[in-house]
């Protein structure tokens, strides 16, 4: 578009359209860079205002995604989480028998890989440790396999992933039970790995020898999710 | 000159540019809060349907953007850009709220609105198809490109929120939406509203 327009008889005229067009793709665009830095400085704002909110925003910056249809609800009577594959004692553990395992405390920061990130989460569960003491995992055990209660969502981990210190089986989150749409009543926390490695509304577990790929794997993400050190970070 | 004359204000052309970008915006916003609100992922869940319908309404959005331009009036979407462009003493009087500012056509408001909805849907769309492609190439994955799409979406709701208001409820401004739906406006209403339009199409029909 040329500047023929702007009529040189009225010297008033001024293609401020075109300018403020510019202006605003030039500052949405340049913000890759500094959004994160802004996003910091907003963050108690944004926290504050979701807290006001309840619900209805994202509460502390969290977002739900799921796959299918519809989340799994959760019924304390017909739970079970069931332990099998590699193990000499497979197990099906009723909610109650979740929660009789000691109990494990931790605060950590949830990273999801689309970029968000959610500070000092308090998760209350039980470590992986405690969960396999029961079952007694044959020596060629190599790998766990979560099965989610959201089909077709699996994903695993390596033992050794799992029995990190602050790897645990949340029921827990922020001092109230899992909610629904965080995986209740058990999700994987890791959080040094991005968050689709964290299996939620959990209905087992399996033993197996060589870890298999799980839903977001097998869509291009890496197996080993660190966090800064994967899927292209 | 009676009081009820009409005054063709929109060509089809241009109606049916906002009426892409209402109707898209209206499905994308819905599908896309769905997305991402928990509460309402939690109540209507079919979250792979919602994300279907968000990303193929964006590219039915920018189809029917090309097709609109195609078929339609390019020399009206011209001139209607450089109206857009141009903003005089006057226009810049009605930003700073002086009164009497006769105005044009679209008012310094409308022309502003204009503005930041075509640089919002460039933004929204880079954004976008950056958060469709990086889902299966991580060299498209970054950061903050999630946050900005959010961002975008709350200042996009807001400016909705205000123009739905002036052109449905605000006694004074909304019988603009006739301009919009069926092309025409009343030249007593126009007068008020838009003056210097008025004296430019008398002029014309008088020369």
């Amino acid at each position: 578009m040329s500047l023929e327009h702007v009529d040189s008889a009225r010297p008033d005229q001024r293609p401020y359209g075109r300018r403020a067009f510019l202006g605003l793709l030039a500052g949405g665009l340049s913000s890759f860079f500094w959004a994160p830095a802004a996003s910091n400085v907003l963050s108690p704002l944004t926290s504050a205002f979701s807290q006001l909110v309840g619900n209805v925003f994202p509460v502390g910056g969290w977002r739900i995604y799921t796959i299918s249809g519809s989340m799994p609800l959760f019924d304390e009577k017909s739970w079970r989480l069931d332990i099998s594959g590699l193990v000499r004692r497979p197990a099906s553990l009723t909610y109650r028998d979740v929660l009789a395992l000691p109990r494990a405390e931790q605060v950590s920061t949830f990273h999801c890989v689309t970029g968000w990130t959610v500070k000092d989460v308090r998760w209350a569960g039980v470590r992986f440790r405690d969960l396999l003491r029961l079952v007694d995992p044959l020596p060629q055990a190599k790998a766990i396999e979560f099965v989610s209660a959201e089909h077709p969502y699996t994903d695993s981990l390596t033992l050794q992933q799992a029995l990190l210190p602050d790897v645990m089986l949340a029921v827990e989150m922020d001092r109230a039970p899992l909610s629904r749409p965080h995986g209740a009543p058990a999700r994987v926390v890791i959080p040094e790995m991005y968050g689709y490695k964290g299996v939620k509304w959990l209905e087992s577990m399996r033993l197996v020898d060589e870890q298999p790929t799980g839903y977001w794997e097998n869509l291009g993400y890496d197996q080993n999710a660190w966090v800064g050190r994967s899927n292209g970070a | 000159m009676n009081e009820v004359e009409r005054l063709p204000r929109f060509t089809r052309t241009e109606r049916a540019v906002h009426w892409v970008h209402a109707t898209a915006f209206v499905i994308l916003l819905a599908s896309g809060l769905c997305l991402y609100l928990p509460s309402l992922a939690e109540a209507v869940g079919r979250r792979p349907l919602l994300k279907n319908i968000h990303i193929y309404t964006a590219l039915a959005w920018a189809v029917a953007l090309v097709l609109v331009v195609v078929a339609g009036d390019r020399r009206a979407l011209r001139a209607t850009a450089r109206e857009i462009d141009v903003f005089d003493a006057d226009d810049r009087a009605w930003l700073r709220g002086r009164r009497p500012a006769p105005q044009g056509r679209l008012n310094a408001g409308q022309k502003l609105n204009a503005v930041i909805t075509a640089a919002f849907a460039v933004l929204f769309a880079v954004t976008g198809v950056l958060l469709w492609y990086g889902e299966r190439d991580t060299r498209f994955r970054f950061a903050q490109t999630i946050l900005i799409h959010d961002w975008l979406m709350y200042v996009a709701f807001f400016l909705f929120v205000g123009h739905l208001y002036l052109a449905l409820i605000h006694p004074k401004t909304r019988h603009a939406l006739n301009g919009m739906t069926r092309g025409w406006v009343d030249r007593g209403w126009a007068v008020e509203h838009h003056r210097k339009w008025v004296d430019a199409l008398d002029a014309r029909r008088e020369s």
